[in-house]
């Protein structure tokens, strides 16, 4: 009964996580088109600007040449500032030693989740002379790398929660919603550790477990502080989207429909299609000076001089 | 230094109608030699009595906005009533989705992790003081954003932070709005991508856009007088017409060579744009510009239409509608005349305003093409069209980078091509690029001469680029060596000047700042040498 209540939860807290993320999202891809508001460098601009951080303005008639999306240049960005935290290296150095444990331990575990559902897949759908040594390796990494993962998160999330209570930079802004999500993840991964490391004989291990998920058998008895590890992980799993922890989701946003968006409002295109419904909204802004009534649209305020209707 | 160096973020409420900040010269940033020593350093005029008697002025030793005391409580809770109406808006579709999405990504995600803080010259220079923190005032309106607009309950509130609305809280915040240059380069730092500087900007609009308060100097006498007769500097268009032909003969006789401006051509390649502050305050400017444009056979003009000969846009600033009506006057002149670009002088907002901000406001026959006068000189130069002795400009060299044009546009290269071409001994300064620090003059501060707030100016704001300057030429320090510092932006100019002066470093260091095309003026070997006369004007 435990375990399949285990499994009824890690399921849930799967499709709350996919539903908020997806919820938050499309909020965001939602939201109109936003005046440009790039910084540079952008790394899509062209090879030879990325390094000084140019752009296409930098050419003289710059409409009339040939458009570049440098993809390897973003990629070059991308991958070290997800899987290393590249910026908080270059520009916070101490809380990149406590924040990159952190993150790239949370990778680690998903990486390990991966492997151990890829074993799990393999033993049922091959053939047992071939899914054998195939599953042995996967477990095999899948635990050195959730080892590896819960350990770096606990020693992440203490350090994270050292530098919350102790650093004067960063005490002030400290809530206790902070401090909770902080502990969330020391304890769930220690339990998690804990749990495993110390399962005992009559836990069947996490292959069993995993197969047991996957075709939900309650034949796996899960020892308790494990049982208590995995609620806490499937809970902050639900959790997470509907927090700022959900960063991952708007750093996409944050990147390419910010920093890095530069596209040209070209006559006739998609965006200015987009913009030309975007001056027919009706604001209601309340200084004199703005002539907003709920009625004027966005282009009627814009073409309206406030200085000369003031003077007649 | 009395006040709190550590001020939290519920003193941002104190009912006390005090400030939370009083600075001393020993509190700040120290500066390189030869301003190294404290004592000798120019003391910061104390508000009058009178202002703090009539005016909000609960922030630090300085009050920018002037925002008059509400003379009853019903007077405050109207102020209050309109500031949370103003915020509703914020973050509403039809209000402001000109920038909602990096708004709500902004106050969604901030990790408070401070790295932002490190990247501020504002909040360096002044001794790390709390309030000047990137994320201070982001976090107030984060905790508001929570609590009155999503109606956070306790959950949210135990999540996010508290918060207690009151009046002083908004007077604070008023002047806190313009604590800030929105140079961004917190957000150039963030790992999350949040923007603590667009978080100052909406915050202004807001004042402005919902409760009619903005500083008087960008709008009363900034986009509302460029409105009304068509430039911020109240030269209406036949003043401006006077003062460019007097500036064609003055470079005339300077230069040697024959400078006549074309008014008002139709079909004209390139409608150039300058920032009217030129024509008065650097009109040596215009006047190499005029030079250098007819020397290279372009065909250009300047229109003569009201707004049209003012690049300023200071609604890029507080205001989105007084942006944008600058911006589409800017365009329609472009249009009458039928030119085929526009270009840009040496103004980095005007700059960004036109080519970036309003390339989403221009549409169909508005949305003419804006180019860079960094780009086109450097084509002029470049092309061997005029002929140039570097050696003219055998001085020190530095150039300062306009946030606006280098790290909000991407303008890096080509004003460095050209220095390199005619200045053997340029030199940068560190960092720069789309690393720099701003001048301290930065969202309209260059402009903002009222109560004491240039002490401010000249002692916080542009003490990072004092220092960086300083480094510059640690080579060639003292009155013997003449040094020119490149300003390629009339707002930046307005703001190294003061500082030079509010230093003495004329007379200390013989430092003259300019833009670039007179130094390419000043290397034409048509012209009579000494376009640069190394006078402090």
């Amino acid at each position: 009964m435990t375990t399949i209540f285990l499994y009824v939860l890690i399921y849930l807290a799967l499709v709350l996580f996919v539903v908020g993320c997806v919820i938050r999202a499309v909020q965001y891809a939602r939201m109109p088109v936003h005046l440009r508001w790039e910084l540079y460098p952008v790394p899509h601009e062209e090879a030879r600007r990325v390094e000084h951080g140019g752009s296409y303005f930098e050419d003289v008639d710059w409409w009339e040449k040939p458009t570049h999306f440098n993809l390897a240049g973003e990629i070059r960005f991308m991958v070290p500032e997800m899987l290393f935290l590249k910026g908080l290296w270059e520009f916070n150095r101490k809380l990149w030693s406590r924040s990159f444990p952190f993150h790239f331990g949370l990778y680690l575990l998903i990486g390990s989740a991966a492997l151990l559902v890829a074993a799990t897949l393999v033993s049922l759908v091959l053939p047992a002379s071939i899914a054998g040594p195939l599953a042995t390796a996967c477990l095999g990494l899948g635990k050195v790398v959730g080892l590896a993962g819960a350990i770096l998160v606990i020693l992440g999330s203490l350090g994270l929660l050292r530098s919350r209570l102790t650093d004067d930079d960063m005490k002030n802004y400290t809530t206790p919603g902070d401090i909770f999500n902080l502990l969330f993840f020391t304890v769930t991964c220690t339990l998690l550790l804990a749990g495993y490391v110390f399962s005992g004989q009559q836990f069947p291990g996490m292959l069993a477990f995993t197969r047991g998920l996957l075709t939900f058998s309650s034949s796996v008895q899960v020892p308790g502080v494990l049982a208590a590890g995995m609620i806490c992980a499937a809970l902050l799993v639900a959790y997470i989207p509907y927090t700022h922890m959900s960063h991952f989701i708007a750093k996409y946003f944050t990147y390419h429909s910010v920093r890095w968006d530069d596209r040209v409002n070209v006559r006739g295109g998609e965006l200015a299609k987009k913009l030309a419904e975007y001056l027919t909204y009706r604001p209601t802004w309340s200084a004199p000076h703005i002539g907003a009534d709920g009625v004027k649209t966005w282009a009627d305020v814009a073409t309206a001089n406030p200085a000369l209707e003031k003077k007649q | 230094m009395s006040g709190s160096k550590r001020a939290h973020i519920s003193d941002a409420s104190r009912e006390e109608r005090q400030p939370l900040l009083h600075l001393e010269t020993e509190d700040l940033m120290p500066l390189p030699p030869p301003l190294n020593d404290p004592t000798k350093a120019p003391a910061f005029k104390p508000l009058s009595a009178q202002i703090v008697e009539k005016y909000e002025c609960l922030l630090d030793d300085t009050c920018v906005v002037n925002v008059p005391k509400p003379k009853t409580k019903a007077e405050e809770e109207e102020l209050i009533r309109k500031f949370l109406a103003g915020l509703e808006k914020l973050f509403q579709t039809e209000n402001n989705w000109t920038f909602l999405q990096p708004l709500v990504l902004t106050m969604e995600h901030c990790a408070k992790c401070q790295t932002c803080s490190e990247a501020c010259h504002i909040f360096e220079a002044s001794g790390r003081q709390e309030i000047y923190r990137p994320t201070y005032r982001s976090e107030i309106m984060r905790r508001l954003y929570f609590k009155y607009v999503k109606h956070g309950g306790l959950i949210s509130l135990w999540q996010r932070g508290d918060i207690k609305l009151n009046w002083p809280l908004i007077a604070r915040l008023i002047e806190l709005s313009y604590r800030c240059n929105l140079c961004r380069r917190c957000a150039q730092t963030c790992p999350i991508g949040a923007d603590n500087g667009l978080v100052a900007h909406e915050l202004r609009k807001l004042f402005s856009q919902e409760m009619g308060i903005a500083a008087k100097e960008i709008h009363a006498t900034g986009s509302m007088l460029q409105l009304k007769v068509g430039s911020s500097t109240g030269m209406n268009p036949e003043v401006v017409k006077d003062n460019v032909e007097f500036i064609d003969e003055d470079t005339s006789e300077k230069t040697g060579i024959k400078v006549e401006t074309p008014w008002d051509v139709e079909g004209a390649d390139v409608l150039l744009i300058h920032n009217a502050g030129e024509f008065l305050a650097w009109p040596e400017n215009p006047g190499a510009f005029a030079l250098i444009l007819n020397a290279a056979g372009i065909k250009w003009t300047l229109s003569s239409e009201v707004v049209a000969y003012d690049s300023i846009n200071y609604g890029l600033w507080y205001d989105d509608a007084q942006f944008a009506r600058v911006a589409l006057k800017h365009a329609q002149a472009a249009k009458k005349l039928k030119v085929k670009k526009i270009v840009l002088g040496e103004c980095g907002h005007a700059h960004k305003a036109l080519s970036v901000i309003a390339d989403r406001l221009l549409l169909d026959d508005l949305n003419i093409p804006r180019e860079s006068s960094m780009t086109l000189l450097r084509e002029i130069v470049m092309s061997g069209r005029l002929k140039l002795d570097p050696s003219r400009n055998d001085f020190p060299v530095t150039l300062h980078d306009p946030c606006n044009l280098v790290r909000l546009m991407g303008v890096v290269q080509p004003q460095r091509d050209v220095l390199r071409k005619i200045c053997p001994q340029f030199r940068e300064m560190e960092p720069h690029g789309v690393n720099n620090y701003c001048c301290g003059g930065g969202s309209g501060f260059a402009i903002m001469q009222g109560n004491n707030f240039p002490d401010w100016r000249f002692n916080v704001a542009g003490r990072k680029k004092l220092e960086q300057i300083l480094n510059a030429f640690a080579d060639s320090l003292g009155p013997s060596t003449p040094k020119y510092l490149c300003a390629p932006c009339s707002n930046c100019k307005g703001q190294l000047r003061d500082l030079i002066v509010y230093y003495n470093l004329w007379e200390k260091e013989k430092l003259l700042y300019g833009g670039l095309v007179e130094l390419i003026v000043n290397a034409m070997t048509e012209a009579k040498p000494g376009f640069i006369d190394w006078e402090w004007h």
